[in-house]
């Protein structure tokens, strides 16, 4: 009753009892004040949801609501369990997931919709006599104007505005880029669609139906390894983390487990239980490291050396001096080990050249349909020249011969895999092969120097042609000659034993890596007899630490053989398990009708970013890397000399690698024209595109026509995360203040690009509306000029998914929106509306026209078996054969509110499909009509609604074969039709399941096999990448349709990556002489390697703001250097320091750590700026992100397109941003100064 | 005026005191506490506690007894007037520096700190700040008291005190005549027990002292119901 009147009781005594001698007291003393403490932890209910991006440990959450508010989470644990003798899947969670409840009501939440000060001001002002159309218009037609709010960017000075007002300026700014420019000048981004699938899609459907331009990431995150698809013609497909359990050996390279996957980070820790062997590949003494048997601390860099002496041993032992009857039966099935190269003459020697192709042999083999992509063998049963069933030219045009089966023609047979023996090849001769280890820059430079063209003997085969003799030989002979093995063939560069100083060997090996020979004959040998006694059970855990270099393939690409060597790709507890940005969007096909509107109109409008932002951030005017210092030394003849932009721009020419925007004039005005011609739309473009009266956006960047005018990003912090070039952006795309302190290179004296139209005089502030959605301020919204609060990801209903278990679980409202936030669904139907009320001032039904280039997984992918630029007339321009396709897409811009919220008729009319099949939805759209309701007139009568998010998330569940059994079987049997075996068994017996929603609200649940999917869910085995391949001979989607290790495009042989080798990290020539001043005043500095792996306090940039996980390090930006750099440079534990070069500074604490590698320094990557950043000495500004200090430079083997598994996908192939190769100069800071300086009267008065 | 301060203001204090006390206690328990920084640093904590602490509770309760114990007692024991001075002066005094040296420390320390002082509120500084001060002006008084040594301004603190707790009208009439150091520490040390429910000073009510004598050192609190009849 009475705190003080109950403790009154001095009358009584307190004791009740004595126990253990006197010790103990049993006392009545009142307990009621313990009921606070029950109450702490009472709530009021519990709402399953999870973190909606950036994370892809999809981990369910239990969300605790508590008087209506988010009080706290913590893990489910209802996984539906795993078999007898498989750990479960729970514990899954991390300490960043349970900080999230943090943000939602914190100071950093966006509680109302924020427009840029100046901005709100001028369009008030207009607004009060103008239509929103035309005050837009004459907003940007006045440049004072339109600068006046461009350089505030960035500077704070934003006012609340309405959701009326902030959606009105965006609608009036799309509507009047759509006119002016053409709709592909409205940009989106967004990542990682498979964290929140409806949220995603909302904003992608609004930008399909307007036209505008969905720009990719796994690419621009450098996430994607192009080696994947090269080898696969898969984007990336690999085995879920329970599958680590079964793995006989892990070798982890570059990935740090328990650190960035961290959920999943206890089926290692299980394995090791189990009695799985581990070896730790890293720089750095990681968290993974002390998991480790052994530890190798490789040199950063140069892990393809490492991987290239691993292959040296294993060939050695395992396939020459003994063969593995496994790995021998295995590479002759699943590999391109048996096709035969072309060998080309080139200045009088020999070079690996073209597959041999039925099309060059007399007769064709008698193929008649593709015989230019059927790829060409030895067969030992038949004695002749073979094409085996499985290549591409089977894929297409002809039905039941595209399998792994060991046949051709109808006829079994036994492939040779060399010709090594007396009997089997008519000469020994010698090939050219390069060497790119005698090109490193200082910092890994090595004593092991050798010539830049290693010729080695290989046995060679002539056969006749109709051209004339041919010499070919396997790609198993060139692949050992490669790897520097001795064949007893004679002749120079091949190894006779490991301690050989031979490109190839441990020895060799052990010069450029830092590991010791010994360790890497011990772990290879253990690699492959595991592999060998368990029938491929070694697995290799990868993560970004190697695919963020330039020459990320060859890192890549020196594992997977491995792999393949050894037989362990598509089995269980083997293969290749690269765990970065997963994008395992698992009911994928459900969702893309739903996320770019194919519903309504195809294709989509969709961009690679990484080529997209180097143009468009102008970063290509900067570069210094020159085609002949990657050009390889065997490169056959042609054109190589030109800059990197231009190998970009002769790739969108050629159909290879999208365009946006896609031409100089407005697509709008384009098809009227060609109306008005009476021409038919591709064959106009065709013909104005060759004259040259119709440009290529691509050619002049920097062209006001050609700027990206509108830029949506929501689920994404592209300014203070991802965005490669960081000040470029700044000043080119925004146009504010930078910290670019490098010269461009006309200023620099360097050669200009000779495709790309030069301007003097640089373009910036391209964009003229910024629009940024998120829940928290970050540094992309700070930047922005429009700022909308979302939902965050308890106040919202989505689904989610991830490569790392099989389940598919719901984000769930637990609360509703706080504040005046919005869920994404219902921010952009809200944007919808307003462009509907406020286009049709200017615009109508219209005819746009879409540049769609050569995609994968369609009949197309087979157009260009020879490289042809059309501009340069060497051949004709035919859209979708030489050049992208040019296909008109009729828009209806007064009903794009009506088309977002109904599934539009094109899914009854053209079905549904995924990767190359497809395959009737009648049916399902039916079912979604009946659940979700139908409309019953307006412009979408007859259409499923789509209202609600709950709406979204049934059309996904309903249409994807992983969610509804029906639809996989289907799937399945469309599949059979092109592999002429019968599949269907694998989703036969949950034929009757069909996931919804509240199912998932329920439990997550497991999806079902589909084959979109190389791996199966089952009872008997995990998920594991390629099993579908091995188990059920679905051929790979490569030209072979087999794992290709060879790579025979014209563009991969010139650039010397025909087959994978060592190649050290480039030379960005960002430390010159004039940014050094500390080296001209003669301070100390250090120039360090500037690695940015990823950190253990938060998820990219988010939770890096976090209070909570701030507390947990050093709340704020922080850099890692060895005691040793640190000793030299007179630097200690926590000192403030700055690190720069030409691109940029970036100013942080420093952590000296005996962990770290000398000449590397670590920036955990997406620190952000908003945080305790002082401002930095060099460039006067606050100090800047992790990507302050680097420039995006791209690969010309990542462009190439229209050649089977080398063909354009969204997401899945293209341009990537790597950034490790750089370098910058770190020094103490004299003066940390805050610039906390208070604004200037006139500042605050606006 | 002065029947304000030394007639009234006294019983506006011990009221604050008594009902804000009781008040705090009964609604806000979980504040009831010391609020101790030791966690955050323990360095010149301990040296400066104890003397602190020592010190003030020898002047606490050396005024008490030496102001609330009927003059008659004394008389009775035979304790001269004089002599008492003597104790209050030199006991008093020498636990008066101690307590000033200790509090200095905590005050410094308090101040110095960064992560302390983020974490202080006002009232913890402010009423370190009035303890210090009323320190000075206890010690302060110790040279108007060496120039009487007999006692008899003593009495008249006495006379006052146990005036206001038997409730006489005129009892601030007893120190019209004192010295201005004198009633000023009066009037702050009243000014004290005024802020007290305000401040971490609570703590001084709940000081666990059964614990010297409790018998276990596990203690369990019964789940039945006080003075439940099944006990």
């Amino acid at each position: 009753m009475s705190h003080l009147l109950d403790r009154l009781n001095f009358l009584q005594s307190k004791e009740l009892d004595r126990f253990s001698n006197g010790h103990g007291q049993t006392t009545r003393e009142d307990r009621s004040w313990e009921d606070t403490y029950r109450n702490r932890w009472r709530h009021d209910k519990i709402v399953r949801s999870t973190h909606g991006v950036n994370c892809t440990g999809s981990c369910s959450w239990k969300i605790y609501v508590k008087s209506g508010i988010v009080t706290w989470e913590t893990q489910q644990t209802d996984y539906p369990r795993t078999r007898s003798d498989l750990p479960n899947h729970e514990p899954r969670g991390c300490a960043r997931g349970a900080s999230y409840s943090w943000y939602l009501y914190s100071a950093n939440r966006v509680k109302n919709p924020l427009v840029r000060g100046r901005l709100m001001k001028i369009w008030r002002n207009m607004r009060k006599t103008m239509t929103p159309i035309e005050a837009w218009t004459s907003l940007q037609g006045d440049p004072i104007l339109r600068a006046s709010y461009v350089e505030t960017r960035g500077k704070g000075g934003f006012v609340r505005a309405t959701w009326d007002e902030a959606t009105e300026i965006t609608a009036a700014a799309n509507a009047y880029t759509t006119k002016t420019y053409g709709p592909d000048r409205v940009f989106g981004f967004s990542p990682i669609p498979a964290m929140s699938m409806v949220s995603y899609a909302a904003g992608s459907r609004y930008l399909s139906l307007m036209g505008g331009v969905c720009m990719s990431f796994y690419d621009w995150y450098c996430d994607l390894p192009p080696a994947s698809p090269m080898t696969w013609g898969e984007q990336t497909d690999v085995p879920e983390s329970a599958d680590w359990y079964n793995a006989g050996y892990l070798l982890l390279w570059g990935s740090n487990v328990p650190q960035t996957r961290t959920p999943d980070a206890h089926f290692y820790t299980e394995a090791r239980y189990r009695g799985t062997k581990s070896a730790v590949v890293s720089p750095d003494y990681s968290e993974a490291a002390k998991f480790g048997d052994v530890w190798l601390n490789v040199k950063q860099g140069t892990d393809a050396a490492l991987a290239m002496a691993f292959g040296h041993v294993i060939l050695r032992e395992f396939h020459l001096d003994r063969q593995t009857p496994y790995f021998e039966e295995y590479t002759r099935k699943y590999s391109d080990f048996p096709m035969l190269v072309n060998l080309e003459e080139k200045d009088g020697k020999l070079v690996p050249g073209r597959f041999v192709r039925a099309d060059d042999l007399d007769g064709k083999l008698g193929e008649k349909n593709n015989p230019e992509w059927k790829t060409v063998a030895w067969d030992e049963a038949s004695g002749g020249l073979v094409a085996p069933n499985g290549s591409v030219g089977y894929r297409w045009g002809e039905d039941g011969t595209w399998n792994l089966e060991e046949r051709a023609a109808k006829a079994d047979t036994k492939l040779k895999m060399t010709l090594v023996d007396k009997g089997d090849h008519d000469a020994v001769m010698g090939v050219d092969f390069p060497y790119f280890g005698g090109e490193a820059t200082p910092a890994f430079a090595t004593d092991a120097n050798h010539p830049n063209i290693l010729t080695r003997n290989i046995p060679v085969k002539k056969i006749k042609t109709a051209n004339g003799e041919m010499l070919v030989a396997t790609v198993f002979d060139l692949f050992c000659a490669n790897y520097g093995l001795d064949r007893g063939l004679g002749g120079d560069w091949v190894a006779t034993g490991f301690d050989s100083d031979v490109p190839g060997t441990p020895a060799w090996a052990e010069k450029i890596t830092g590991v010791s020979a010994e360790k890497i004959i011990h772990v290879a040998r253990e690699f492959a007899d595991t592999a060998e006694k368990t029938n491929g059970k070694s697995m290799i855990i990868i993560g970004a630490a190697m695919n963020h270099w330039y020459h990320m393939d060859m890192n890549y690409r020196g594992v997977i053989n491995m792999l393949v060597m050894c037989g362990c790709v598509g089995q269980s507890g083997g293969g290749w398990a690269h765990y970065v940005g997963q994008e395992k969007l698992r009911p994928q096909t459900g969702w893309q009708p739903l996320a770019f509107a194919l519903d309504w109109q195809r294709p989509p409008r969709h961009m690679n970013s990484t080529s997209a932002w180097y143009a468009h951030t102008d970063q290509w005017r900067y570069e210094t890397l020159t085609s002949d210092e990657i050009l390889s030394p065997t490169a056959p003849e042609g054109d190589w000399d030109v800059s990197l932009i231009d190998y970009n721009i002769r790739a969108e020419r050629m159909g290879w690698l999208p365009s946006a925007p896609q031409l100089k004039t407005n697509p709008l005005e384009v098809a009227k024209a060609a109306k008005a011609a009476g021409k038919d739309i591709p064959a106009y473009v065709a013909e104005q595109l060759t004259s040259g009266d119709l440009e290529m956006s691509c050619e002049d960047p920097d062209a006001p026509e050609n700027w990206p005018r509108n830029l949506f990003i929501w689920r994404s912090n592209l300014l203070g995360s991802s965005g490669k070039g960081h000040e470029y952006f700044l000043k080119h795309l925004l146009g504010t203040d930078h910290g670019v302190m490098g010269d461009d290179v006309a200023a620099a004296g360097g050669k200009l690009p000779k495709e790309v139209k030069w301007h003097d005089e640089e373009a910036k502030g391209k964009l003229d509306l910024l629009v940024t959605i998120d829940f928290r301020m970050s540094t992309t919204a700070v930047y922005s000029d429009i700022v909308l609060p979302t939902a965050s990801w308890y106040e919202k209903n989505d689904l989610n998914t991830s490569d790392m278990h099989p389940f598919i679980h719901p984000l769930q409202a637990a609360v509703d929106p706080a504040y005046e936030s919005k869920s994404d669904w219902e921010i952009f139907k809200a944007i919808a509306k307003k462009f509907q009320e406020v286009a049709p001032e200017i615009l109508g039904v219209e005819t746009d026209i879409v540049a769609l280039p050569i995609l994968h997984d369609t009949p197309g992918e087979i157009a260009q078996d020879q490289v042809k630029d059309w501009k340069k007339g060497e051949c004709d321009l035919i859209p979708g054969k030489t050049a992208p396709n040019y296909v008109p897409v009729e828009r209806d811009y007064t009903a794009i509110y009506d088309r977002f919220v109904a599934l539009g008729p094109l899914l009854d009319k053209l079905g549904n499909g995924g990767k190359g099949i497809s395959w009737n939805t009648e049916p399902e759209v039916q079912h979604l009509r009946d659940l979700n309701g139908e409309w019953l007139d307006g412009p979408a009568k007859g259409c499923a609604k789509i209202v609600t998010d709950i709406d979204a998330t049934e059309v996904i569940l309903m249409l994807a074969p992983e969610t509804n059994g029906e639809v996989a079987v289907k799937a399945w049997d469309a599949l059979s039709k092109a592999t002429g075996r019968e599949h269907a068994h694998l989703a036969k017996p949950k034929e009757d399941e069909k996931i919804r929603f509240r199912d998932i609200a329920a439990q997550p649940r497991k999806i079902i096999s589909s084959p979109t999917w190389s791996g199966i869910e089952s009872e008997e085995v995990c998920y594991n990448a390629g099993y579908t391949n091995v188990h059920e001979l679905i051929p790979w989607r490569t030209l072979t349709g087999r794992q290709q290790l060879y790579q025979d495009h014209l563009w991969m042989r010139a650039f010397g990556e025909g087959l994978m080798s060592y190649r050290p990290p480039v030379d960005l020539k960002t430390i010159t002489e004039a940014v050094n001043t500390d080296a001209q005043e003669g301070l100390p500095h250090l120039t360090l390697n500037f690695i940015t792996p990823h950190q253990k306090w938060g998820i990219h940039s988010t939770y890096s703001d976090n209070l909570l996980m701030l507390t947990l390090n050093r709340g704020g930006p922080v850099v890692w250097i060895s005691e040793v750099d640190a000793q030299k440079a007179g630097m200690v534990d926590n000192d403030w320091v700055e690190a720069y070069n030409v691109n940029g500074a970036l100013t942080a604490r420093v952590v000296v750590s005996q962990r770290m590698k000398e000449g590397t320094i670590f920036m955990y990557h997406a620190q952000e700026k908003i945080v305790n950043t002082p401002g930095s000495e060099k460039t006067g500004l606050r100090g800047g992100i992790h990507n302050s200090v680097t420039r995006t430079t791209l690969k010309p083997t990542h462009m190439i397109g229209g050649y089977a598994q080398q063909s354009y996908g969204f997401n899945y192939y293209g341009t990537v941003g790597s950034n490790r190769d750089e370098f910058v100069i770190l020094r103490k800071m004299r003066n940390v100064d805050w610039l906390d300086e208070e604004a200037t009267q006139k500042e605050a008065a606006e | 005026m002065h029947n304000f301060f030394f007639g009234i203001y006294p019983y506006i204090a011990l009221s604050v005191l008594v009902i804000g006390s009781v008040a705090r206690y009964e609604t806000v328990p979980f504040t009831w506490k010391s609020s101790s920084s030791q966690l955050l640093r323990r360095k010149q904590l301990i040296l400066g506690s104890v003397l602190f602490h020592v010190g003030v509770l020898m002047i606490f309760f050396g005024h008490l007894i030496g102001l609330l114990t009927p003059i008659v007692i004394f008389d009775t024991l035979g304790i001269s007037h004089g002599a008492k001075q003597l104790l209050a002066v030199v006991a008093g005094g020498a636990a008066g520096v101690m307590a000033l040296a200790g509090g200095a420390i905590l005050f410094h320390r308090r101040l110095s700190d960064p992560r302390i002082r983020a974490t202080s509120s006002f009232a913890d500084t402010a009423i370190l700040a009035l303890l210090l001060a009323q320190l000075l002006l206890g010690l302060g008084t110790i040279f108007v008291s060496l120039q009487h040594l007999d006692g008899h301004e003593m009495t008249k603190f006495m006379s006052w005190a146990q005036g206001i707790f038997t409730f006489q009208g005129n009892a601030a009439n007893h120190i019209v005549d004192v010295a201005l150091v004198f009633k000023l520490h009066l009037f702050l040390g009243l000014t004290i027990f005024l802020v007290f429910p305000f401040t971490r000073l609570v703590h001084m009510l709940s000081v666990p002292l059964r614990y010297i004598w409790r018998p276990g050192y596990q203690v369990v609190r019964s789940r039945r119901k006080p003075r439940s009849p099944a006990e």
